[in-house]
C-alpha cells in the first residue's frame, strides 16, 4: 500500500567525499508520511553525513533529493526548513550563552511591530511547547548552558516541533538521556507519527530504535548495506548486516551488501 | 502531557537559602558584575579623592578644586572618556563574536586626517564652500562615516568570506590604515578645524548649557519611568513572575537620582572667567560683581557616546542581529545550522565598527582641534581593555555595552587620576596593565562561582 503513495523524502543516489574519503557513497533512501525509518550502523558508517545533506549543513557532490514528489533545491539549512526539514542533532546545536526561548527561536524570532524582538511572546510560545515536553521544566531565564543534559535535550526537541515539521529529523536522540526520558522521546516520536510526520531515526543502537521503526536501513562505510521493514527481519539479523554487512532475505538488498560467494 | 507549567514542582537542584543581600538582588534582578564594576569605580574616584586631597594637606570631604572628585574634573574625565567609550561598545560585538579589531586606533586616525583634510582643504577649495559653512561640518562627518563604514566593511569581507583570522586582518590594518594616514598630507597637522565641528568635541561651546541639560536630564528620567512601567505591563500581560513594587520604585529612585546627579555635576562646572568675559562683551552683559556664573552643562561628546551606548544597547538586545551575534558567539556552528548567514552578520559588526571608529574620530580630532597622523593610537588597546574590563569574555558569547562604556569610564578615571597626582607616564602604563589583568582575573573568578 505505502508504495503506492509518494514518499515524503527520497533520497535518490546521494555522494558526498571529504578529502580522499567517500563518507557517503551512492546511497539510496526514502520516508513515507507518519513512518519511523531508522538509520542504523556503526560510528562512522555515514548516518549522519547522509542525514546532514537532506538538513542542508553539507553539500553533496552527486545524487537528487525530492521532498513530497519534487526535486528540492537544499543547499543550506534555511532551504531545509523551508521544505519541513527540521532537525536534532546529535551535539544539539544549542547556543549555550542564551536562554532556551532564544534557542528555540533562533533564526525565527517573534518581532513585535515595530520590528524588534519580542522576547515575552517568544518565552509565552517556549513555554507552552516546553510544557508538552518536559511539564516540570522551569528554566526559562537561565541560560542553556546551566541546563542538564536532558534539559538540554528537551530544548533542542522543542525546537524541532515547534514550527509545524513534516519532516523530522532525530539523530542520536536519546544519547544524553536517562530511562524516562528516553521513555518520554518514545512516547513523543508515536505521537509525533500518529501526525503524519516523518521521522528519521539515527542511532548506532539498534535497541534503542528497533521497537519504534517501521523500517531500517543499515549503513556500512558509506554504502546502504540495505532495507527492511522491521517485522520482516530479526535483530540478530540487522545486527549482521550492521557489523558484516549481510543482507538478510526479509531485507532489500543495497550497493553496500556483501556480495555472496556463490 | 500537559500545557501547564504552573503546578508542577521546579525542575532544578534546590537553590541555596538567600541571605538578605540575596534577596535583594533578586527582587530588583541587579546584575551582580555591573553592581561590582560601579563599586569598583566608586572604589577608585574615593581613592583617588583621598589621595590627591593628602598631597595637598587638604581634608578630602571638603572637595577643595584641586583634588580629584571637583565638577572640573569630572567633567573634563567625562569628555576624554567619551572617544574611547564609543568605540568600546562596538568592540564589544567583535569580541562577542569571537572576534578581535587591532584596527580602530589606525582607522581612528585616517578618518581624523581625511575628515581633517575634508573640512579644512576639500570642502573650502575644491567644492566652494564658504569658511564657516554649517554644512562643512555635516559633510566632513558624513564623509569619515562613509570611510569608517568601508573599512570596516573591507575588513570584515575579508574576515567573514575570504576566511582570514580576524586577528591578521585587523593587525594589517592597525598598520596599513596608520600609514594611510600619513600619506593624507604626508604627515602635517592640520588645524584648526572647522568652528561648528569642534563643538563635538566639548568644551565651553561644546556644551550645551544649565537649562538644556535639565530638559535632557527630566526626559531621560520620563523614559527610565515610562521603560520600567512597560516591562511591568508587558510581564502582567503573559503573567511573569513580576518585580516587587519597592524594588521597580528603588530601580527607578536610584537611576533617576544617577542621571540627575550627574546633570547637577555638570550644571556646577562654570566657564573659565576669560571666555565669559569675552561673551558677556559680545552680548553686551555686564558682568556683575563677583562674576557670572555661566554653567557647561553636559558636554556634546559625552551625550553623543551616551546616545551611541542606548542605540547599541538596543541593538544588541532588541533586535534580530543583536540576538545573532550572541548567538554565533556562543556556538558558530549551531547558529549557521538554525539558519543564520553567519558571515553577513560578521561582517555587518565590523561595519558598525568602522562607523564607530569615525565617530569617535569626529570627536577626539574635534577636542583636539586638530587632525595629526598619530590620533588615536592605541587606542585599540584602551577600546579592547574598556569592553574586557566591563565584562565582555574574549571566549566570545557574553558582555554588555554598558559595561564596556563602565569600563572606559573606569580607565579613564585612573588615568586622569595618576596625571592629577603627576604620576610619570610609564608608571601609568604600568598600573593600566596591571588593572587590566586584575581586572579580568577577578572577572574569571566571578564565572566561576556564579
Amino acid at each position: 500500500m505505502e508504495q503506492t503513495r509518494i514518499p515524503l523524502v527520497d533520497l535518490k543516489n546521494i555522494s558526498i567525499a571529504f578529502g580522499g574519503i567517500r563518507a557517503v557513497d551512492d546511497a539510496s533512501v526514502d520516508l513515507y508520511p507518519g513512518e519511523v525509518v531508522a538509520l542504523l550502523g556503526h560510528n562512522g558508517a555515514g548516518k549522519s553525513t547522509l542525514i546532514k545533506i537532506l538538513s542542508g549543513a553539507y553539500k553533496r557532490d552527486a545524487g537528487t533529493i525530492m521532498v513530497r514528489g519534487e526535486e528540492a533545491a537544499i543547499s543550506n539549512p534555511r532551504d531545509a526548513k523551508k521544505y519541513g526539514i527540521e532537525t536534532i542533532y546529535q551535539t544539539l546545536a544549542l547556543a549555550d550563552n542564551v536562554d532556551a526561548a532564544a534557542n528555540l527561536f533562533l533564526g525565527r524570532e517573534i518581532m513585535t511591530a515595530y520590528g524588534t524582538l519580542d522576547d515575552v511572546a517568544m518565552e509565552a510560545e517556549a513555554r507552552k511547547v516546553m510544557g508538552r515536553l518536559n511539564p516540570r521544566f522551569q528554566r526559562f531565564k537561565e541560560p542553556v548552558s546551566k541546563l542538564s543534559g536532558g534539559q538540554r535535550q528537551s530544548v533542542a526537541i522543542a525546537r524541532a516541533i515547534l514550527f509545524n515539521a513534516r519532516i523530522l529529523i532525530m539523530d542520536e536522540p536519546t544519547a544524553a538521556l536517562g530511562p524516562q526520558e528516553t521513555a518520554q522521546v518514545g512516547e513523543l516520536v508515536k505521537q509525533l507519527k500518529a501526525d503524519g510526520i516523518g521521522i528519521f531515526l539515527i542511532s548506532h543502537d539498534i535497541h534503542d530504535v528497533f521497537d519504534l521503526a517501521d523500517r531500517v536501513c543499515v549503513m556500512k562505510n558509506g554504502q546502504v548495506v540495505g532495507t527492511a521493514r522491521t517485522e520482516d527481519v530479526t535483530k540478530d539479523e540487522v545486527l549482521g548486516m550492521i557489523i558484516l554487512g549481510k543482507c538478510p532475505p526479509g531485507a532489500t538488498p543495497g550497493p553496500g551488501a556483501m556480495q555472496i560467494a556463490a | 502531557m500537559t500545557d501547564t507549567t504552573t503546578n508542577a514542582p521546579a525542575d532544578r537542584a534546590r537553590t541555596t537559602e538567600l541571605g538578605p543581600v540575596g534577596r535583594f538582588l533578586k527582587a530588583t534582578e541587579i546584575d551582580t558584575r555591573m553592581l561590582g564594576m560601579v563599586g569598583a569605580l566608586l572604589l577608585i574616584w574615593v581613592g583617588l579623592q583621598v589621595i590627591s586631597s593628602l598631597r595637598l594637606g587638604v581634608n578630602p570631604f571638603e572637595f577643595d578644586s584641586r583634588t580629584f572628585l571637583t565638577a572640573r574634573n569630572l567633567w573634563n574625565l567625562s569628555v576624554q572618556a567619551s572617544a574611547v567609550a564609543i568605540m568600546a561598545t562596538g568592540m564589544v560585538l567583535v569580541i562577542v563574536m569571537r572576534n578581535i579589531d587591532l584596527s580602530v586606533g589606525s582607522a581612528e586616525g585616517l578618518i581624523g586626517m581625511v575628515m581633517g583634510f575634508a573640512q579644512v582643504h576639500f570642502l573650502v577649495k575644491a567644492v566652494g564652500l564658504e569658511l564657516g559653512n554649517p554644512w562643512i561640518w555635516a559633510l566632513a562627518l558624513a564623509i569619515g562615516i562613509a570611510l569608517g563604514l568601508m573599512i570596516g566593511a573591507l575588513q570584515g569581507f575579508v574576515i567573514a568570506y575570504m576566511e582570514v583570522p580576524a586577528f591578521i586582518v585587523t593587525l594589517g590594518g592597525l598598520l596599513i590604515w596608520r600609514g594611510a594616514a600619513w600619506w593624507v598630507t604626508s604627515g602635517q597637522t592640520i588645524a584648526p578645524l572647522d568652528a561648528t565641528f569642534q563643538l563635538m568635541g566639548g568644551g565651553p561651546q561644546g556644551a550645551i548649557g544649565a537649562t538644556w541639560s535639565w530638559i535632557v536630564g527630566l526626559v531621560a528620567c520620563l523614559a527610565v519611568v515610562f521603560l520600567l512601567l512597560r516591562g511591568r505591563q508587558q510581564r502582567k500581560r503573559f503573567k511573569f513572575p513580576l518585580r516587587p513594587v519597592w524594588a521597580e520604585a528603588l530601580l527607578g529612585a536610584v537611576t533617576c537620582g544617577v542621571i540627575l546627579g550627574a546633570i547637577w555635576i555638570a550644571n556646577s562646572y562654570p566657564w573659565p572667567i576669560g571666555i565669559v568675559r569675552r561673551y558677556a562683551e559680545a552680548n553686551g552683559i555686564t558682568i556683575p560683581e563677583g562674576g557670572l556664573f555661566i554653567a557647561h552643562g553636559i558636554a556634546i561628546p559625552v551625550l553623543i557616546a551616551v546616545a551611541v551606548g542606548i542605540v547599541m544597547t538596543f541593538v544588541t538586545n532588541r533586535t534580530r542581529f543583536g540576538r545573532y551575534v550572541f548567538a554565533i558567539g556562543g556556538n558558530p556552528e549551531a547558529a549557521n545550522l538554525a539558519g543564520i548567514n553567519t558571515r553577513w552578520i560578521t561582517m555587518k559588526v565590523f561595519m558598525i565598527m568602522g562607523v564607530l571608529a569615525a565617530i569617535s574620530a569626529a570627536v577626539s580630532s574635534a577636542r583636539l582641534n586638530s587632525a595629526t597622523n598619530s590620533l588615536g593610537t592605541l587606542d585599540e588597546l584602551l577600546v579592547i581593555a574598556a569592553a574586557v574590563i566591563g565584562g565582555t569574555s574574549l571566549a566570545g558569547g557574553s558582555g554588555t555595552v554598558a559595561g564596556a562604556m563602565l569600563g572606559a569610564l573606569l580607565m579613564q578615571s585612573l588615568q586622569s587620576g595618576m596625571v592629577l597626582l603627576n604620576i610619570d607616564t610609564p608608571l601609568q602604563n604600568i598600573v593600566v596593565g596591571l588593572v587590566l589583568v586584575v581586572a579580568v582575573w577577578l572577572d574569571t573568578l566571578y564565572r566561576k562561582r556564579v
